[in-house]
């Protein structure tokens, strides 16, 4: 599996350590209430097929990258950085 | 038909004309007391209790394969109940003394083998942790034995004792523990399953759970539309995409875990070996070969096969615990999916949904867990509540912060 870092590349995927699903971890609920809490720390969609989840260039830039890629094949369909992601979250919500 | 060394005898000399079909392949009823989604060694073995332990045989085990083609089929057969969590012993010792009884319970040879399970430690707080653990075994009343150096050397001579970086200072025995033949654990639980009426319905796929009012009443499969008020989810690596059929959402990732098996040699290796500085888990075939795994990829997947790093990161370990293994070649290699859990423990409960019941999340011990998972699962879909033994590893624990955190990582799967 190999992932298209923005600044790097075209690399490996073993230069990255994965997080898991950025839609979850990235969402930032305007009440910390118990419900949303146990949510965004536990639940997960776990979809098969296409899914965007938190990735770090560990071997590279150092920089924290939204993948979102097809957990039933791994083709990699898009990878941008954490920082645009977010800002694209935060101009939605 | 019941087989012993009489029908053995019987059928060889008579060119082996009489043998039956070990299971029916009979078509869906319209309606079913209780419905199993998922025919791997947990779902058939929770089919075979529910109709041995509690009478109930007008049950369904629907399969969207063929049985025992998922996980049961690929793991590394390790069978052990050297846990350390409270909650988690009494259940995996449980697990381990029906493994001790199943043959004669389903007349079925799974080729149970008690060679010894030997976990190793490199360091003095490895070592302490080791006795801790084996203490609380004792504490459940499940024996472990404490080897030294030469202890371990006496059984495995061959190891690497003085590895520059990870020296092996002793090692926590279970003589009990072993391996079992995994493909048999499915067909022998089937064929029990079978013979007391339960149907195993094969290449069905569900494809949606209908709740009406907050209760399960039936599942949309590929052979057309199955009520039951009693529908429990089996379904290992595909846990979530089968509880979002109705609605739910559940504490899981599904990640790969490789396994790996090397050309056929003489008997080498007499236990179960496991190397305490890294992951790494060895024991040898029947039929020669040498059984081993290690770490999951660490990514989401449902695709069953992994990358070259994590065979490179598993061979590392393995070449560190025993150099000799760099002498054989590796034959085959491949992955199955792991429903990891968000605490390293597995989910045996009731839902939110009336009549829906959940046996999922775990994460590399599933085979060895394989008929205490059913017993318990057994038992909670028959009373609707559950057994004394997997009432810790309810679905809502998360929630309350009852969780069973055996490798202490916390909400990171991939971790555990």
């Amino acid at each position: 599996m190999r992932i298209g870092c923005p600044y790097c590349g075209e690399r490996w995927n073993d230069e990255f350590v994965v997080l898991g699903d950025a839609d979850a971890m990235m969402k930032h609920p305007a009440e910390a209430t118990f419900a949303l809490f146990y949510d965004y720390v536990y639940l997960r969609d776990n979809p098969a097929g296409r899914h965007r989840e938190l990735w770090y260039h560990q071997g590279g830039c150092r920089q924290w990258l939204v993948v979102t890629r097809d957990t039933l094949t791994h083709a990699v369909h898009g990878v941008e950085t954490a920082r645009c992601a977010a800002q694209d979250i935060e101009a939605a919500s | 038909m019941h087989y012993s060394l009489w029908s053995v005898l019987r059928e060889g000399l008579s060119g082996g004309k009489g043998w039956t079909p070990a299971w029916r392949d009979p078509e869906p009823k319209a309606e079913y007391d209780a419905i199993i989604v998922g025919g791997g060694g947990h779902g058939l073995a929770s089919a075979y209790y529910l109709a041995k332990e509690h009478g109930l045989t007008n049950i369904a085990v629907i399969e969207k394969g063929y049985i025992g083609s998922g996980n049961v089929g690929r793991n590394t057969t390790i069978i052990r109940s050297n846990y350390l969590l409270p909650g988690n012993i009494p259940f995996y010792e449980h697990s381990l003394k029906l493994w001790e009884g199943l043959e004669q319970d389903f007349n079925y040879n799974a080729m149970v083998s008690q060679r010894g399970v030997i976990n190793l430690f490199h360091s003095d707080s490895d070592r302490d942790r080791y006795v801790r653990r084996g203490n609380a075994m004792m504490f459940e009343g499940v024996k472990a034995e404490y080897l030294d150096r030469e202890g371990v050397r006496s059984f495995a001579p061959f190891l690497d004792f003085d590895n520059a970086r990870f020296p092996i200072h002793g090692g926590l025995l279970q003589r009990r523990g072993g391996t079992v033949r995994h493909d048999a654990v499915a067909w022998g639980y089937a064929r029990g399953a079978d013979q007391r009426g339960v149907d195993i319905l094969q290449n069905t796929e569900v494809t949606g759970i209908k709740v009406e009012h907050g209760k399960a009443v039936g599942v949309e499969t590929s052979r057309g539309f199955i009520r039951s008020r009693k529908i429990g989810l089996a379904c290992a690596g595909n846990s979530s995409r089968v509880a979002a059929m109705a609605g739910l959402r559940l504490p899981i990732e599904s990640h790969v875990l490789q396994a790996f098996v090397s050309e056929g040699v003489k008997p080498l290796i007499n236990q179960v070996i496991l190397y305490g500085a890294g992951h790494f888990y060895i024991s040898q075939s029947d039929k020669g070969g040498l059984v081993f795994g290690g770490d999951i990829d660490g990514y989401n997947t449902y695709a069953q096969r992994g990358n070259l790093y994590t065979i490179e990161d598993v061979f590392e370990a393995g070449m560190a615990m025993w150099p000799g293994l760099g002498r054989l070649r590796m034959l085959r290699q491949w992955g199955g999916i792991m429903d990891m859990s968000m605490d390293g423990s597995p989910i045996i409960g009731l839902t939110p949904i009336d009549g829906l019941y959940v046996n999922c999340g775990w994460c590399y011990g599933g085979f060895k867990a394989t008929p205490a998972s059913g017993w318990c699962f057994a038992h909670t879909i028959a009373r609707n509540e559950p057994h004394q033994l997997n009432a810790a590893y309810r679905l809502d624990r998360f929630a309350t912060g009852h969780l069973i955190d055996e490798r202490g990582t916390g909400a990171q799967p991939n971790q555990h």
